[in-house]
């Protein structure tokens, strides 16, 4: 199976707001043993000149992944999910994201091609809060494996 | 310059409790049956855990947990994590690459599992430690 080249370009619509909980980012920073005070309690956190508690770098993947079903699920491009393997991740931040963020994705597909029978995705999410000011960008490149 | 090597085990327990956390299920990081399957030699590790082992390390070596400014890796090799009490390990190394002078600093990271390299281009943008 390939992957449509026409759909470079492809702008999904914004995702309805992730509320990011403290206890969310507690138990995400407990699940990486990410230790650091700043991760737990929020009068660290407020030392550092943060609102409240910080998420670990690679936490915006909770929210884009959920983000990204748009794409993997969209039935025009017909990704097969059982066949699907992470091959890049970046994450370039505006800010940290902190508890009591109401965060907003707009996916967009960057890059299709098909190679030896499989297919590359990669798509750019910018995230950003309530107020439309931007956290961090997020790339993600998938392989679409194709039938052995 | 070289900073320390810093060392992460990582049991079946560590996965399932990424797996709850991070709300990705995906069954290859938690069923043999499922990962023998779909051709992989035994249950992995996600690659986003991995990458957040990485960030552990990055922040480590930044000194303060808001530092990291750019973060990125692609997955080259899966780790495979035993059903055993001892799991595995991920050695993380990190060499300075450049310290500009807006008072950043770039770190070419490397992640080995079992002497073989599990990320590749996995670099990272921290605020320079003060």
């Amino acid at each position: 199976m390939s992957l449509d080249p026409s759909f470079v370009g492809r702008t999904y619509p914004p995702t309805a707001p992730y509320q990011v909980g403290r206890e969310k980012i507690r138990e995400f920073a407990a699940a990486i043993g990410a230790t650091d005070p700043a991760h737990h309690d929020p009068e660290a956190a407020r030392a550092l000149g943060h609102p409240d508690v910080v998420a670990p770098p690679t936490f915006p993947v909770v929210v884009t992944m959920a983000a990204s079903r748009q794409i993997i699920e969209d039935p025009a491009l017909g990704v097969d999910y059982s066949r699907v393997v992470h091959g890049d991740q970046r994450f370039a931040y505006t800010r940290p994201v902190v508890a009591g963020d109401e965060l907003v994705c707009v996916n967009t597909i960057e890059e299709i091609s098909n190679r030896g029978g499989h297919g590359f995705l990669t798509t750019r999410t910018d995230v950003r809060n309530a107020a439309g000011e931007p956290v961090v960008a997020v790339w993600s490149k998938i392989v679409v494996r194709g039938e052995a | 310059m070289e900073l320390p090597t810093q060392t992460f085990r990582v049991t079946r327990a560590d996965l399932v409790r990424y797996a709850g956390a991070s709300g990705d299920f995906n069954p290859i990081h938690w069923s043999d049956r499922f990962a023998t399957k779909v051709g992989l030699p035994g249950v992995i590790a996600h690659g986003m855990f991995t990458m957040a082992l990485v960030g552990r390390a990055v922040t480590a070596w930044a000194g303060v947990p808001d530092a990291v400014v750019d973060f990125g890796a692609r997955f080259t090799r899966p780790v495979v994590v035993p059903d055993d009490d001892q799991g595995t390990e991920i050695e993380v190394a990190a060499v300075v690459k450049e310290v500009t002078e807006d008072g950043l600093t770039r770190l070419d990271v490397t992640a080995t599992c079992l002497g073989e390299k599990v990320l590749s281009q996995a670099r990272a943008t921290i605020r320079t430690p003060r």
